[in-house]
């Protein structure tokens, strides 16, 4: 790791973040296993995944008897932006591959927004910094949330298949800049919604994703 | 191997080359602009997608259920800009509730 200042800023930079990255990843933990998933799965998921819709995607497909492979793809089509973001932030990384490869897994959407990711002012450092700082903060927050969610005796007794809707919309209302945006979701959610009855769990959202045309086209 | 550890290596795995592809592959160059504009516009159609699958789905079903309470203050509590915590807390006493009064 570059020692120094900047990622030490960048740390400081994170500090409004951090409760809501631990909150929100404890429940991510809690979801996971009214998914049954085991605890390690759940945190195994937040140390290497590391990126908050991406996770609840792929655990809400299997909980709701999806397959696998439509979970995966539900999950890494989410994830597919970091692909443009790192390429937009990878003339600031130095150093050996095994170097790069590990610095690259800080590479969030808040870590690239807080560091001037996609502008010449960008600061590698403090990408490290934030990025390190919010992923302590996940992780520990999952630990948490896994070890309560095996202590919970029935999930839908305590509304947590509704809390998955409720945290679905607040990431969607994050993504709702500008109307390409808003045609893009609302495309997307009638593919789901007419796809439903017909295909198995899991497949409708992947199939959404052709929405992305919608909002594309109006560009 | 169980559904959630095939998920968890796969989606894992898969994470790690998408966010090392800039950093470690690409040296400055750039994504041509309507490729990245394209990629933008799948979370919203994803996450779209997912409110209403996680809020009408059942299998193969679409049924009104105590979700659709969690919907509801899930929205209520984003329009009130709640933190995502708050939301989630919100959505899931809503469907409790409903459903412990139906």
């Amino acid at each position: 790791m570059p020692s120094g200042r900047g990622v030490r800023r960048g740390a400081r930079l994170a500090a409004p973040v951090v409760p809501a990255a631990a909150a929100l990843g404890a429940s991510f933990g809690v979801l996971a296993r009214t998914a049954h998933f085991d605890a390690a799965a759940a945190v195994l998921m937040s140390a290497t995944t590391f990126a908050g819709s991406a996770q609840v995607a792929a655990v809400s497909v299997l909980g709701a008897g999806g397959g696998v492979a439509a979970a995966v793809v539900a999950a890494l089509l989410l994830n597919a932006r970091y692909a443009p973001i790192g390429i937009s932030v990878a003339h600031g990384f130095r150093g050996s591959v095994a170097r790069r490869l590990a610095e690259s897994q800080l590479v969030v959407d808040e870590s690239w927004a807080l560091s001037g990711g996609g502008t010449p002012s960008f600061e590698r450092p403090i990408l490290l910094g934030v990025g390190a700082a919010l992923w302590v903060a996940w992780v520990g927050g999952t630990v948490v949330g896994a070890l309560v969610g095996q202590a919970i005796g029935d999930p839908s007794a305590l509304g947590l298949d509704g809390a998955f809707a409720a945290l679905f919309v607040a990431l969607l209302a994050g993504q709702l800049r500008d109307r390409r945006r808003v045609a893009a979701a609302a495309v997307g959610a009638a593919i789901a919604a007419v796809l439903t009855p017909f295909a198995s769990p899991g497949v409708p959202i992947v199939a959404a994703t052709a929405a992305a045309v919608v909002g594309w086209r109006r560009g | 191997m169980s559904a959630a550890w095939a998920a968890v290596i796969s989606v894992g795995a898969g994470t790690v080359v998408l966010k090392a592809v800039g950093p470690v592959g690409v040296a400055g160059r750039r994504l041509p602009s309507r490729v990245h504009e394209l990629l933008e516009m799948v979370a919203p159609a994803i996450l779209a997608a997912l409110v209403v699958t996680e809020t009408f789905a059942s299998g193969r079903s679409l049924v009104l259920d105590a979700r659709v309470a969690g919907l509801a203050a899930g929205v209520v509590a984003v329009s009130l800009r709640a933190p995502l915590w708050l939301v989630v807390i919100a959505g899931a006493a809503a469907t409790a509730l409903v459903r412990l009064l139906s």
